[in-house]
């Protein structure tokens, strides 16, 4: 019971960091960034090729991944959304899925369809207390993950940059007024989120270490429900939304089927955005989509 | 040399041409009116000069320096604050961050006196610091949004209809406030519906219908002026 729980809060910290990269870009650029989820898994493979191919140092592994990623998360925003700004939200829907697509094609390109055997950044082992057990990969995860939503919340809530964050989601227009430069400021929302991301994709590879060209998308959809879950927009939406994602998927499967788990799961999403339409935590504003 | 000199601006919406041929200049330490009924053109021109919206051609010169093809933020940093229609405070930002994000540009030691500086002038703000911006009233967001406007030390400020949706007694307020603001040295482009008090309290004054500057005067002289008596006076 306990076990799972654990194994719950763990999966679902992997969900709450992915979501929180959807929600600050969904913040400041009101689009839906779908590629996120294969920039998870571009996270991965570069750790991968650090670690397994030139033998560097986990960690090392972990900082390239996060600079590839935070790059190619720039590079993404520039070519593919930024001259999108004023298009209508579907045709930047279907370009975030054009660029998915192209990620997972350039991703098999480059590493072909064969699995990956990911090496986790830490050792196999565990720590015991009592009856439970739990690896280090989980205790990284979720210690990962608290680090994570205190620095964002710290970032956002009390720097002069995280401040103009927040006027740049509230009103574009108006910022410019202030002199914050609307361009970089969203470039960095998705630096942010795609360091966020190649974290995830390393946690993610280690605790189900089989790393393929699509391993970014089903963690990404369901980081997105959790997003949504949350209250997509708010940052302590994204955390909460992931963790109870997590718990509740690992105690479906668990206790009521593997099969039917992520049915639950989006059932579960259906029933609270019925109830609450923003949320657990989202603020109840009419959103011009 | 005129410290803000707009010639021959023409703008666009897609294809509607908000903007004709529009040419007005500001002295340093002017008051001057932009008078006009609604969809005239006022904001449109208030934007294009603050970098908001582009030109398609004509020119903005402010202090000598062509800032027409300059990006909107890196206009405040010469010294221009635009107090835009609707207020348009951040409404999920306290109210001193709102504050705060207004003096973006400057140097972070120079922050707390302007705040001071700006508690002083509108001491109400100083009572809801810590409010959200989105729940003050309409008048106390717009002291807030001209007091955002200060904290970026504006040489020249530009407001777009301070007294829209305003009780009497507030337009009072919000007017004196912008005589204080003239005489305390910063020169001001006042965009108003209520032609009146524009007029009442400014040197200068255009007459905008449509797109095109139909008249220009003394604000004394178009204040005595039958035509725009009878078509903004309501006399
Ligand atoms: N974003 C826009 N898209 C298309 N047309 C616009 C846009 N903004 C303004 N217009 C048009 O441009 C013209 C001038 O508008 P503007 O907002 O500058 O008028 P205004 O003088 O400020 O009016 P008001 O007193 O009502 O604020 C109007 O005809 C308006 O319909
Ligand atoms: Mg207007």
């Amino acid at each position: 019971m306990l076990n799972y729980l654990i194994t719950g809060i763990s999966l679902g910290s992997i969900y709450a960091i992915i979501a929180l990269g959807y929600t600050m870009v969904y913040g400041i650029a009101k689009m839906l960034n779908f590629a996120h989820g294969d920039v998870i898994m571009v996270g991965g493979y570069m750790c991968f090729c650090a670690t397994t191919y030139m033998g560097w140092h986990p960690l090392l592994g972990v900082l390239l991944a996060m600079a590839v990623c935070t790059v190619l998360g720039i590079v993404i925003e520039r070519l593919a959304y930024k001259p999108l700004r004023s298009a209508p939200s579907l045709a930047v829907l279907i370009t975030a899925i054009g660029v998915s697509y192209f990620l997972q094609n350039a991703a098999l390109l480059i590493w072909t369809s064969n699995p990956k055997s990911f090496s986790p950044i830490v050792g196999r082992g565990a720590v015991q207390f009592g009856d439970l057990q739990i690896t280090h990969v989980t205790l990284v995860t979720i210690a990962a993950c608290v680090v994570i939503m205190a620095a964002l919340t710290l970032f956002t809530g009390k720097t002069k940059l995280g401040t103009a964050m927040r006027a740049v989601s509230e009103d574009k227009g108006a910022a410019q007024l202030m002199g914050i430069n609307v361009n970089t400021t969203i470039s960095m929302a998705f630096a942010i989120g795609s360091a966020l991301a190649a974290i995830a994709g390393v946690l993610l590879c280690s605790a189900y270490p089989m790393l393929v060209p699509t391993t970014g998308s089903m963690p990404g959809i369901k980081a997105f429900t959790a997003a949504v879950f949350g209250g997509i927009g708010s940052i302590p939406g994204a955390m909460l939304g992931g963790i109870l994602l997590g718990i509740i998927e690992t105690f479906c499967r668990a206790y009521i089927s593997m099969e039917l788990s992520d049915g639950i799961v989006f059932g579960v999403l259906i029933l609270v955005l019925l109830v609450k339409p923003a949320g657990l935590l989202g603020k109840q504003t009419r959103e011009k989509v | 040399m005129a410290m803000l000199e707009v010639n021959g601006l023409n703008v666009y919406y897609g294809l509607i041409h908000a903007l004709h041929d529009v040419s007005f200049h500001v002295n340093e330490g002017e008051v001057v009116a932009l008078i006009g009924a609604n969809g005239a053109g006022k904001t449109t021109i208030l934007h294009t000069v603050s970098g908001l919206l582009g030109a398609k051609s004509g020119s903005v010169v402010f202090e000598g320096k062509d800032i027409t093809k300059k990006p909107g933020h890196s206009i405040v940093k010469l010294g221009m604050g635009h107090v835009p229609e609707g207020r348009r405070v951040f409404p999920g930002l306290t109210v001193a961050e709102n504050l705060r994000m207004g003096a973006f540009t400057r140097p972070k030691g120079e922050i707390a006196a302007s705040l001071n500086e700006v508690y002083e002038w509108f001491p109400r703000l100083e009572e809801r610091k810590n409010q959200p911006a989105g729940t003050l009233s309409g008048g106390e967001q717009q002291m807030l949004a001209m007091g955002r406007a200060m904290m970026s030390k504006p040489r020249i400020l530009l407001l777009d209809e301070p007294s829209m949706g305003l009780s009497p007694l507030f337009v009072g307020e919000i007017f004196k406030i912008i005589e204080k603001v003239s005489a305390a040295g910063t020169t001001v482009l006042l965009v108003e519906q209520n032609a009146k008090k524009a007029l009442s309290i400014a040197d200068r004054a255009y007459v905008l219908e449509t797109g095109n500057i139909i008249k220009e005067g003394v604000a004394a002289d178009l204040l005595n002026d039958d035509a725009i008596k009878k078509a903004y006076l309501g006399e």
